[in-house]
């Protein structure tokens, strides 16, 4: 088992995977009482793949993730005030009102979003690796994606065009078991996924999507030989979600004791006993951190719940840049 | 000015945007040692290199993609598809991404890409081959489209869509590619979005044609004058989004009469979506309603005789026309 971060880096992590969890459940409840619309896809048990990948990047590195993103938001650094009113649909959301759960982004941060097509994430995320190596700078892009977008066009087509442009992407599948409903025996022939990328040229290493120290060491290395050699990697971090593929799914596919068996591997607790046991943090301290994600999520919750709708004027703004003296109709 | 083809025309603004701007990068099958499936990048992998001339594999949906993040962080990506047939495959990124990503992060980034694919039928290439389907991106916000029937405008059109800062589908026609034609030299010569050329003036009917119809427009615009003493006006609308749609009205309210004729399918057609804001903006000033010309409403056949009947000829178009003053076929004939 690798060895602990530095104790401050170590209790931040912690307080970032439990904001997540916090940030998560509530956004649930929010859903249930019909403040948040649409589709919410929760990433409750997989904190560890989030914070462990992110904390290994640097500032200038790039992320692009998929439609079940919240925590990639707030671990990048968007402040969950923002994150939650754009889940309530408001005018102050990271992206206006415009976006959604499946929609988030933070250009500022360099989270790229946030997409709710399956697979559509990964040219995108090439195409930044494309930018970084023309530009000739040093940034990594991670692109992260489920096991069911490895089955999706865009994983063979990209992959391919990654090894053989020799682009700085570290493509990482977090493997939480399931294409929405279906499990992975029952939709990838291979279902080593770490190996799924050998034939197109991409080799591939596997962490613990449980464990965040595990997942950012591995994350970390591919990281540190992408920049290096300038050839792409895949991580396929195992991890199962707690709660179904979205708010609507009645997970029907599959047992609770399935389910109970993933939660004694819950990543949180895990970590936070593994700390206390290295005398990083106490029963108090944790307890602390606990109330402080619940307390920086209800500020979130009031700030979302205080900002106003969009105005209908603003339904037609950001389609087009236009310029100064635009010519023509570009609307009916 | 120089006499250039409309795919040398094609050629000069590429090569004269990659010298403008390093930010320039083109991506697509074919386009570097190959010189272009229509020879429309022949030269350019030689003057600026393999870094900027990108020979892609068979994917067209990822390497739209890629243009698109890489138009998100700092490049301005000119993708090659070989033809609008395979854009089909690419549908995902061009609508789902390229054209939504600036709504829907909030006005965050833009999406500074050029998407080029000619189109067309008449070579017997049959029906997966012989598509034009400007209708169907003509349909989705967040999408510009530019269809330049000329050299002239299809140098300056590129390089505006070049300097555009939204997403630009830049459709050509396999049929065009060889058509000569005058082209100003200058290089900081654009054809600005959003202005239809009026190619001929007359005030008896206005035709609206797009694409290739326009030459074909013109050519039955001759005949209608000289077989009829029909003064028709035709016009190039020369960008579908933004259209130009003052000129058409303004045309519309001297003639009394429209025709479109189009190379695509009728339903939910260019045709369709003028006649329809024609009606609402000119309604008082038409006589007949707007006549549509389309390609028939069938995949394109391989056969000779059929292909040649399946999409718009000049006779087609002088008939409609005749046909919105009042003058049936027979009398035509």
């Amino acid at each position: 088992m690798p060895e602990l971060p530095e104790p401050d880096v170590a209790r931040e992590w912690l307080a970032t995977m439990t904001l997540i969890r916090r940030f998560e459940e509530r956004a649930g409840e929010m859903y249930a009482r019909a403040k948040i619309g649409g589709f919410l896809h929760l990433s409750i048990g997989e904190e560890a793949t989030i914070v462990g990948a992110a904390r290994a990047l640097r500032d200038e590195d790039y992320l692009i993730s998929t439609y079940r993103s919240h925590g990639n938001a707030i671990a990048r650094g968007t402040p969950p005030e923002r994150v939650m009113a754009e889940l309530f649909g408001r005018a102050d959301g990271c992206c206006g009102g415009h976006g959604g759960s499946m929609h988030m982004f933070d250009l500022e941060r360099r989270f790229m979003g946030g997409y709710g097509i399956v697979g559509g994430n990964l040219p995108i995320g090439a195409g930044i690796g494309l930018s970084s190596d023309y530009l000739t700078r040093d940034e990594v892009t991670l692109c992260a994606f489920g096991d069911g977008a490895t089955n999706q066009g865009t994983f063979g087509e990209t992959l391919n065009l990654a090894a053989l442009w020799r682009l700085p992407v570290v493509f990482m599948v977090v493997n939480n078991q399931f294409g929405m409903g279906t499990s992975i025996e029952r939709h990838s022939a291979v279902t080593d996924l770490c190996r799924k990328g050998e034939s197109l040229g991409v080799p591939g290493m596997r962490c613990d999507g449980m464990d965040v120290r595990d997942t950012h060491t591995v994350v970390e290395e591919a990281i540190r030989r992408v920049r290096e050699d300038r050839r792409p990697l895949l991580v396929e971090a195992v991890t199962y979600r707690f709660r179904g593929h979205s708010m609507a799914d009645p997970e029907e596919y599959r047992t609770r004791e399935e389910v109970a068996q993933w939660r004694e591997r819950d990543p949180i607790p895990q970590f936070g006993e593994r700390l206390q046991r290295a005398g990083i943090l106490d029963e108090t301290a944790r307890e602390l951190v606990e109330r402080a994600a619940a307390e920086r999520v209800e500020r979130a919750v009031e700030f979302a719940d205080a900002s106003p709708f969009p105005t209908p004027e603003s339904l037609y703004e950001d389609v087009y840049v236009l310029g100064d003296r635009p010519h023509g109709r570009y609307h009916a | 000015m120089s006499e250039l083809r409309y795919r040398e025309a094609l050629n000069a603004a590429l090569r004269e945007e990659l010298r403008r701007d390093k930010r320039v990068v083109l991506l697509g099958e074919d386009i570097g040692v190959f010189g272009g499936a229509f020879k429309v990048t022949e030269g350019l992998l030689e003057e600026f290199g393999e870094r900027r001339i990108r020979d892609t594999p068979i994917s067209e949906n990822t390497i739209v993609g890629m243009g698109v993040g890489a138009a998100m962080t700092g490049l301005r990506p000119v993708v090659e598809l070989m033809t609008i047939n395979f854009s089909l495959l690419a549908f995902d990124q061009i609508v789902n991404h390229a054209a939504h990503i600036r709504y829907m992060f909030g006005g965050q980034v833009s999406v500074p890409l050029v998407i080029r694919m000619p189109q067309g039928a008449g070579h017997q290439l049959g029906p997966t081959h012989s598509h034009c389907l400007e209708a169907m991106f003509l349909h989705v916000p967040g999408l510009l489209v530019a269809v330049p029937a000329t050299p002239a405008d299809a140098k300056g059109l590129l390089k505006t869509a070049i300097r555009d800062d939204n997403p630009v589908i830049f459709i050509e026609h396999e049929s065009l590619y060889g058509v000569r034609g005058e082209v100003p030299d200058d290089e900081d010569s654009l054809v600005e979005f959003g202005r239809a050329r009026v190619c001929r003036e007359g005030s008896d009917v206005t035709i609206v044609g797009v694409s290739r119809m326009a030459l074909t427009a013109e050519r039955a615009a001759v005949t209608l004058a000289d077989e009829h003493g029909v003064q028709a006006e035709v016009i190039d609308p020369r960008t579908l989004r933004p259209l130009d749609l003052d000129t058409i009205l303004a045309s519309v309210r001297t003639t009394n009469r429209c025709v479109v004729v189009e190379e695509g399918w009728p339903h939910g057609g260019v045709g369709a979506n003028l006649a329809a804001l024609i009606a609402e903006h000119a309604f008082d000033d038409l006589d007949a309603p707007v006549a549509r010309v389309s390609g028939a409403d069938v995949p394109m056949p391989y056969s000779k005789p059929l292909e040649e009947i399946a999409f718009p000829r000049e006779p087609d178009v002088v008939r409609a026309a005749l046909s919105t003053l009042g003058v049936t076929s027979e009398a035509a004939r």
